[in-house]
């Protein structure tokens, strides 16, 4: 049982409670033993039927069988890993509709309207599609700066089949290490997926509902920023 | 995308230097109050080279902004492979990523 330390030094070799008052702070007259329940200890062996009169009828085979193999140099076992990485928190300055400036990757310098954040910790982000050319989008939070303009948006309403799993990769039939496939050059790029496309159009539908009720929202949008002559990054107002 | 700022020279004492560190001066930050916001951002010394590496002869040296150096908005920086000396007073691109903001 982990608990707090019973004993503690009052100098360098002078613990404050003696042996018997250690002993006593255990109160091990109230504890009551765990009673063992009468379990049988799980079979290691069984028994197996041999044929033949002179083989003595059973023998018996242990169900945790020695390995057959045991390595000629020490293996190394690796050591145990506790740490677990958690999912970024969300930073407090971005909320569902927050307006988002993504820094770098393809779309850098877009304004991009923020819908969740998904199990990964990545943020879901949306052009959306018709304004500024951003689709349906995972973002980290890191490569984004987050402006204090917000759109109206109701973050139930989000379509829930959005998450990590609609962003996977979709495996392409592999057409073997043939020949003709060599020849035939690059690959022609397919299409999204129809489903896809279905998502997008109904998730920019309830951001341009709201979005097309603010003055210069789309227009906001659809620019780019930067930074222009004299504008240091720190002294920016988002 | 990126703040501009200049290669100063190297972490150094009056007589020696230490190459793994740059100093590197923030056009527009002028005070290390001011530095705390690009602590941490990544920074990309680009340049050219003769020859082409992966189809280009641009290349580039990433790092990070450390800490402030001094009090008037003076920064240092470690790169992945410490700048040449040749870089003393060229541009340099503070990057606005990772973002805290």
């Amino acid at each position: 049982m982990v608990h707090k330390p019973r004993n503690s030094f009052l100098t360098v070799g002078v613990s404050k409670y003696s042996r018997s008052q250690v002993i006593a702070k255990r109160v091990l007259y109230k504890r009551k033993p765990v009673s063992t329940l009468a379990v049988c200890p799980p079979a290691s062996a069984k028994k197996v039927e041999v044929k033949g009169a002179k083989n003595g009828g059973s023998r018996s085979v242990a169900l945790n069988k020695a390995p057959r193999f045991y390595e000629a140099e020490d293996v190394a076992k690796p050591l145990k890993h506790r740490k677990h990485a958690r999912t970024a928190t969300l930073r407090s300055t971005i909320t569902p509709g927050t307006v988002l400036i993504l820094l770098a990757g393809r779309y850098r310098g877009k304004r991009v309207v923020f819908l969740k954040q998904l199990e990964s910790g990545l943020l879901l982000v949306s052009g959306p599609f018709k304004i500024n050319g951003v689709p349906l989008k995972r973002v980290n939070q890191a490569y984004v700066l987050a402006t204090s303009t917000k759109v109206n948006i109701d973050a139930a309403k989000i379509d829930a089949q959005l998450n990590d799993a609609f962003f996977a990769r979709t495996k392409s039939a592999k057409k073997a290490a043939t020949e003709e496939a060599f020849f035939e050059g690059q690959k022609k790029k397919e299409p999204l997926a129809e489903n896809k496309v279905a998502v997008q159009k109904a998730t920019d539908k309830l951001i341009l509902e709201a979005v097309n009720k603010v003055e210069y929202l789309p227009q906001y949008l659809a620019s780019k920023f930067s930074l222009s002559k004299g504008q240091a990054p720190h002294a920016l107002k988002l | 995308l990126y703040a501009k700022g200049r290669v100063l020279g190297f972490k150094r004492a009056k007589r020696n230097q230490r190459p793994d560190i740059s100093l590197i001066q923030i056009e527009g930050v002028k005070t290390a109050v001011d530095t705390e916001f690009y602590l941490g951002k990544r920074v990309a010394f680009v340049y050219r080279a003769k020859s082409e590496v992966n189809g280009s002869k641009i290349r580039c040296i990433w790092g990070r902004v450390t800490r402030a150096h001094g009090g008037s908005g003076v920064v240092k920086a470690r790169f992945r492979n410490n700048l040449p000396a040749k870089s003393f007073g060229a541009s340099v691109r503070v990057m606005m990523y990772p973002s805290r903001v």
